[in-house]
C-alpha cells in the first residue's frame, strides 16, 4: 500500500500503532484491540465520550490534512458526515451492503460505513466532494448527467466513486464487466443501464480519470 | 415514424436540472442539514409481536456519558392532538394510526418502545443497547395462510356504499365456470419492502414553543405539515416541512410515520434539535410495505378466444390497528372487454405493522395475477398471448361504460412486439435453448388510473428576465423540477437555464404529495396555466408599449421576447417590458384542477412489457436478458427523465418477480430479512439493456398538457411478463413470487 508521507504521523510510536491497528483489523477486528492500545490513544483533555475515550488521528481528506479527536466507535462514514460536514458520502445500510458510502482510501474504493475512522490514521481519503475541483466536473460526473445515470441521486456519489475506481482498476472493458464490478453499488431507482452507459463512455473515450 | 418522433424528443430533452448537485454530493437530503445544537436519537424497538410493556429499565443507558434522555410511554410529552391516555390501556379501535410512546401496548415486532437521545450517534447507539424492556407477551398471529379464515370485508368498505372496494359484479358472476376453456388458479405475492437507498430520516427543530420546522424524508410536505399541525394543535403556518431532496421512497414516504412523531416529541421535550435516522433493519417495520396478498382468479373464454367471464378475488394483509386498502382486483373490471366480471376484496388483520402503498400499489399485485391468468388461458387456447389480448381489446371502459379519454394500448402492443421481435416466438413452451439454457418470451399489459389533484403554482419573472416557478410538490426521483422547467420554458419561450423551479417546502403554493403518478398531470398542468397567465400579463404590458403588439392573436413569444407576429424580426424582451413599466418583478399564482371531463371519460395510462429470460435447467436460476417496455401516457414532457423512470419501473419489477421477499419467522412474528444481504434487490449484474418506447400522443381530454402519469405503469405488469417468460422457457408455471431457483428445480 502506498504511504502518503505528508500524512505520516510525526513519531515512530504512532507509526507503529497505525501498523498495529491495520494488522488488528485483518487479524481479529477492533474489538480485540488490547487495552494498552486504547490507553496509548487516550486524550484525557477531551474527557470521556460514553464508555470509550477519544482517539487522536491525523488524516488527509480531499487533499486537506486533518487532525481530529474522535470516538473510537465512530465509522469513517460518521466522521465524514457528522464531524467534517462532508455529507456527499451517503449512509445507506451501515452493513457494507449497498455501496452508497463508497470513498477512496489511499486510492482504493472502500466502504466507509464498515471502516473505523480510528483506523484511518495517516490515510488519504477522497470523497465525492474532492473528486473534481472548482466548477469543472470530473468526466464521469459529466457522463452521469449526460446519460441520466441517477434518479433520486442518493446512491450517486457512491456509484461515481466506485465507477471511477472501476475504470482505474481496468475493470470497465465491457458492459458485462462493468455490471459485475459495479454490483456492490445498489440503486433502488434502477438507473443501472444508464450508469453502465456513463462508465463505458468515459472508459471508451480514454478520458483521464 | 414513431421512432423518429422519439429521437427528436430525446434530442431536445433537458438534462436533470439538479444533475450537478447530485453528482457532486452537494444536494442536501433530510439528515444533512446543519443545525446548531443538534443531538442524535436512536430507537429501541419491541422484541415481541403482541402484548404490553411491563417495565423499561433505562438507568444504565441514562448513565452513559452524553445521554440526554431515554424517552418512552413512561415519560414522553403529551401530544395535544391525541386523546387522553386510558388507564389501564386498551387496544385501539381499527382505523387508529399508531401513537408512538403513548401506552404500553405492543402491536407488532419492531414497534418503537423507547428512544435514546444523546450528543453523538455513537453514544446513542451504545446506550440504546443498554435499555432493557420487559413484556407481558400475548399469542400473536402473523402467518397469512394459517389465518386466512379470519379475512373479511374492511370496516371502511362496510361503512361506505360507494367504496371502489365493494364487491363488484357485471353480468352473471358464475359465467366463467361454464365456459369452453377455463383457468382457475391462485397467485401469491409475499410481503415486499420499498427499501429506498436513503433510510428515512428527520431533523426536528422547535424554533419556539409554538413553531416547528422539520427536515423530513416524505413524499408530501403539505400533508405532513397538516398532520403535524393537527397533532400539536398549531396553526398550519407555524409548522414548516422541508423535503427538498429525497433519496427514493416508492410510497414509503406518503404517510407521517411514528418515528417522525417520536423525533418531534423528543425535540419538544428536550428543547434541542433532534436528528433521527432509521437503521436499515428498522426500515422493515417502520415505513410500510407491499402487503402479502393471495388472489384467486377464475377466467374463461370461448374456444376461439373471446373472454366470457373473470372472477377475481384478492385478500391482502393489514395490521390490527389500521386498514390498508389497495386496488388489487380492480384492473380485472377494466382491462379487457369481458361481459361477466366479479371482483371481491378482503383484508386479513395480523399482528404486524400497517402496509402502505408501494410503487403500482394494488395494480402491480393484481396485474401479476390477471396477466399470469391471461397467459395461462392463452396457452390453454393454443393462442399467441398477444393475439389473445388483442382479441379482447376494450374499445371503451367496460366498467364505467364510458369512452376512454385516449387509449393507444393497441399501438403499444404493436410497437413493443415489433421492437422485441415477438414474431420469433415459438408457441410451445420449453422449445428453445441457447448455450444449454432454456429461453422464453413473455409479455403482459399494464394500466394505471389517471389521478389529478388541485394544484397551485406561483410564477415570477424577475427584472433580468429570469423566471422562478414554485410549488409545494416533491421529487422522490422522477425529475419533477426538470419536467416542470421544460413546461415553463415552452409556455414562456424562455431558455430553461433561465428558469428555476422550487419545490419540497411547505411554505410554497399548495400541491399534492408525490404519489399515484399524479405529479405531472396535476402540478404540470398548474405550471402550464400559471406560465400562460404570466405570458398574458407580459403581452398585455407589451401592448401598452407599442402598436406593433396590438395584433390580437398574432403575438408570439420566443427567446424571452414578445414579437408582434411569427415573422416579426424585432421583439421586446421580458426584461425590457418590466423595465419600461418600472417593475422589479411580475408574479402570478394560479390553480389548476379537473372539471366535468372526469364524468365524461374514463382515464388511464396504458402500457405493455416484453421480456426474454434464460433459465438454467440445472440450477433454476432465471436471468432476464432483454426487455422492451412501451407506454401510452399521453404527451411525454421530457424524454430523457421519462425513459429513466420507465427503466426504473422495469428494474423494480425484476426485483418483485425474481428476488424480493420479506421473510418472517412466525415463532417470533419477526422478519429475518433485515438487511440487503437477506432482502435482495436487483444489482447491476441483474439488469440487461432495457428498451423504452412511448406513443407520445397528447391526451387532449385529461388536462391542458395532455400528459398522464408514468411512474406506476412502469412497474405494473412487469412481474407477470417475467413469470410468463419463465413458463415459456421451462413449461413450469410459478404462481408464487418471487420466482426463486427452488421453485424451478
Amino acid at each position: 500500500m502506498d504511504i502518503d508521507h505528508d500524512a505520516t504521523p510525526p513519531d515512530a510510536e504512532n507509526e507503529a500503532r497505525r501498523f498495529f491497528l491495520k494488522q488488528s483489523m485483518f487479524i481479529a477486528g477492533l474489538s480485540m484491540a488490547p487495552a494498552d492500545l486504547l490507553q496509548a490513544a487516550l486524550a484525557p483533555e477531551d474527557g470521556p465520550v460514553g464508555n470509550a475515550a477519544k482517539v487522536k488521528i491525523s488524516l488527509t481528506v480531499n487533499g486537506k490534512r486533518r487532525r481530529i479527536s474522535i470516538d473510537p466507535r465512530m465509522t469513517l462514514l460518521g466522521l465524514l458526515r457528522e464531524n467534517l460536514g462532508l455529507t456527499g458520502t451517503k449512509k445507506g445500510c451501515d452493513f457494507g451492503q449497498c455501496g452508497a458510502c463508497t470513498v477512496h482510501v489511499d486510492g482504493r474504493r472502500t466502504l466507509s460505513c464498515l471502516t473505523f475512522a480510528a483506523m484511518q490514521h495517516g490515510s488519504k481519503i477522497t470523497t465525492i466532494e474532492g473528486l473534481s475541483s472548482g466548477d469543472n466536473l470530473h468526466p464521469l460526473q459529466e457522463a452521469f448527467i449526460k446519460h441520466d445515470g441517477f434518479q433520486c441521486g442518493y446512491c450517486t456519489p457512491g456509484q461515481v466513486m466506485s465507477g471511477v475506481a472501476c475504470i482505474r482498476e481496468g475493470c470497465a472493458g465491457s458492459a458485462e464487466e462493468v455490471r459485475e464490478y459495479m454490483s456492490g453499488n445498489l440503486c433502488r431507482c434502477g438507473a443501472y443501464p444508464n450508469i453502465v452507459d456513463a462508465i463505458l463512455e468515459v472508459k471508451m473515450e480514454g478520458l483521464k480519470v | 415514424m414513431k421512432k423518429q418522433l422519439l429521437d427528436n424528443a430525446s434530442d431536445t430533452s433537458l438534462d436533470r436540472v439538479d444533475g450537478a448537485v447530485k453528482v457532486t454530493g452537494t444536494a442536501t437530503y433530510s439528515a444533512e442539514y446543519l443545525v446548531p445544537g443538534l443531538v442524535h436519537a436512536v430507537l429501541v424497538t419491541s422484541t415481541i409481536a403482541k402484548g404490553s410493556i411491563t417495565a423499561i429499565e433505562s438507568r444504565e443507558a441514562e448513565a452513559v456519558p452524553g445521554v440526554l434522555a431515554v424517552i418512552s410511554h413512561l415519560n414522553a410529552i403529551t401530544v395535544p392532538g391525541w386523546p387522553e391516555r386510558k388507564q389501564p390501556a386498551e387496544r385501539v379501535p381499527v382505523g387508529t394510526a399508531l401513537r408512538v410512546f403513548y401506552d404500553p401496548l405492543i402491536y407488532f415486532d419492531g414497534q418503537p418502545v423507547a428512544m435514546v437521545v444523546a450528543g453523538t450517534r455513537e453514544q446513542a447507539v451504545h446506550a440504546a443497547s443498554l435499555v432493557r424492556v420487559t413484556y407481558q407477551q400475548e399469542t400473536h398471529q402473523t402467518h397469512f395462510e394459517k389465518n386466512i379464515g379470519k379475512a373479511g370485508v374492511a370496516l371502511n368498505v362496510q361503512r361506505s356504499k360507494n367504496s371502489p372496494f365493494q364487491d363488484y359484479q357485471r353480468g352473471e358472476a358464475a359465467k366463467s365456470e361454464n365456459t369452453e376453456v377455463r383457468i382457475e388458479a391462485e397467485y401469491t405475492i409475499p410481503t415486499q419492502h420499498h427499501q429506498p437507498l436513503e433510510p428515512h430520516a428527520i431533523i426536528a427543530v422547535w424554533e419556539a414553543d409554538d413553531k416547528l420546522t422539520v427536515y423530513d424524508k416524505n413524499q408530501g410536505v403539505k400533508s405532513a405539515q397538516g398532520q403535524l399541525a393537527q397533532a400539536f394543535k398549531l396553526p398550519r403556518e407555524n409548522v414548516q416541512v422541508i423535503s427538498k431532496y429525497i433519496g427514493g421512497a416508492f410510497g414509503s414516504g406518503i404517510r407521517v410515520w411514528p418515528h417522525t412523531m417520536a423525533a418531534v416529541m423528543a425535540a419538544k421535550q428536550l428543547k434541542r434539535p433532534v436528528k433521527l435516522v432509521l437503521g436499515r433493519e428498522q426500515m422493515f417495520t417502520s415505513v410500510g410495505y407491499r402487503p402479502y396478498t393471495v388472489q384467486k382468479i377464475n377466467i374463461g373464454a370461448t374456444k376461439d378466444g373471446r373472454l366470457i367471464g373473470i372472477v377475481h378475488e384478492g385478500t391482502g394483509q393489514t395490521s390490527m390497528y389500521e386498514e390498508h386498502l389497495e386496488r388489487t382486483v380492480l384492473a380485472s373490471r377494466t382491462l379487457y372487454a369481458c361481459p361477466h366480471v366479479a371482483t371481491r376484496y378482503r383484508l386479513l388483520p395480523l399482528d404486524v405493522n400497517t402496509p402502505t402503498w408501494m410503487r403500482g400499489p394494488g395494480d402491480a399485485t393484481g396485474m401479476f395475477a390477471l396477466e399470469s391468468a391471461m397467459d395461462e388461458l392463452a396457452f390453454a387456447l393454443k393462442m399467441d398471448p398477444l393475439e389473445f389480448r388483442l382479441k379482447n381489446y376494450a374499445e371503451s371502459d367496460p366498467e364505467r361504460n364510458l369512452p376512454w379519454s385516449a387509449k393507444s394500448l393497441r399501438e403499444c402492443y404493436e410497437l413493443g412486439a415489433e421492437k422485441f421481435r415477438w414474431n420469433n416466438r415459438m408457441q410451445a413452451p420449453r422449445s428453445v435453448t441457447q448455450n444449454g439454457l432454456l429461453m422464453g418470451y413473455g409479455m403482459a399489459s399494464s394500466l394505471y388510473g389517471f389521478h389529478r389533484h388541485p394544484s397551485k403554482v406561483r410564477a415570477v419573472i424577475q427584472a433580468d428576465g429570469s423566471v422562478i416557478v414554485q410549488s409545494a410538490t416533491m421529487d422522490i426521483g422522477p425529475g419533477t423540477g426538470t419536467a416542470m422547467t421544460r413546461i415553463a420554458a415552452k409556455v414562456l419561450g424562455v431558455n430553461a437555464k433561465k428558469i428555476r423551479f422550487e419545490l419540497g417546502h411547505s411554505a410554497l403554493p399548495d400541491a399534492p404529495g408525490q404519489n399515484g403518478s399524479a405529479t405531472i398531470p396535476s402540478v404540470g398542468s398548474a405550471v402550464h396555466v400559471a406560465c400562460e397567465a404570466l405570458k398574458t400579463r407580459l403581452v398585455a404590458l407589451a401592448r401598452e408599449m407599442s402598436e406593433r403588439f396590438k395584433s390580437g392573436g398574432q403575438v408570439v413569444v420566443r427567446n424571452g421576447q414578445v414579437y408582434g407576429s411569427v415573422d416579426d424580426k424585432d421583439g421586446v424582451s421580458y426584461a425590457d417590458i418590466l423595465k419600461y413599466h418600472h417593475l422589479n418583478e411580475l408574479e402570478v399564482t394560479e390553480e389548476s384542477k379537473s372539471g366535468a371531463e372526469r364524468d365524461q371519460y374514463s382515464m388511464y395510462s396504458f402500457g405493455c412489457h416484453f421480456v426474454e429470460v434464460l433459465v438454467s435447467p440445472l440450477t433454476g436460476e432465471v436471468r432476464v436478458t432483454r426487455v422492451v417496455t412501451c407506454a401510452d401516457v399521453g404527451a411525454i414532457i421530457n424524454y430523457k427523465t421519462a425513459r429513466s423512470q420507465s427503466i426504473g419501473g422495469v428494474v423494480g419489477g425484476i426485483g418483485m418477480a425474481l428476488m424480493e421477499h420479506s421473510e418472517m419467522d412466525h415463532r417470533f412474528g419477526r422478519y429475518v430479512t433485515t438487511d440487503f444481504a437477506g432482502y435482495h434487490i436487483p444489482v447491476h449484474a441483474d439488469i440487461p439493456p432495457i428498451e423504452v418506447y412511448y406513443i407520445d400522443k397528447p391526451d387532449v381530454h385529461v388536462n391542458p398538457i395532455g400528459s398522464k402519469g408514468l411512474g406506476e405503469i412502469a412497474i405494473v405488469g412487469v412481474a407477470a411478463a417475467i413469470a410468463n417468460a419463465v413458463f415459456h422457457a421451462t413449461g413450469k408455471r410459478v404462481r408464487e413470487l418471487p420466482i426463486t431457483p427452488d421453485k424451478l428445480v
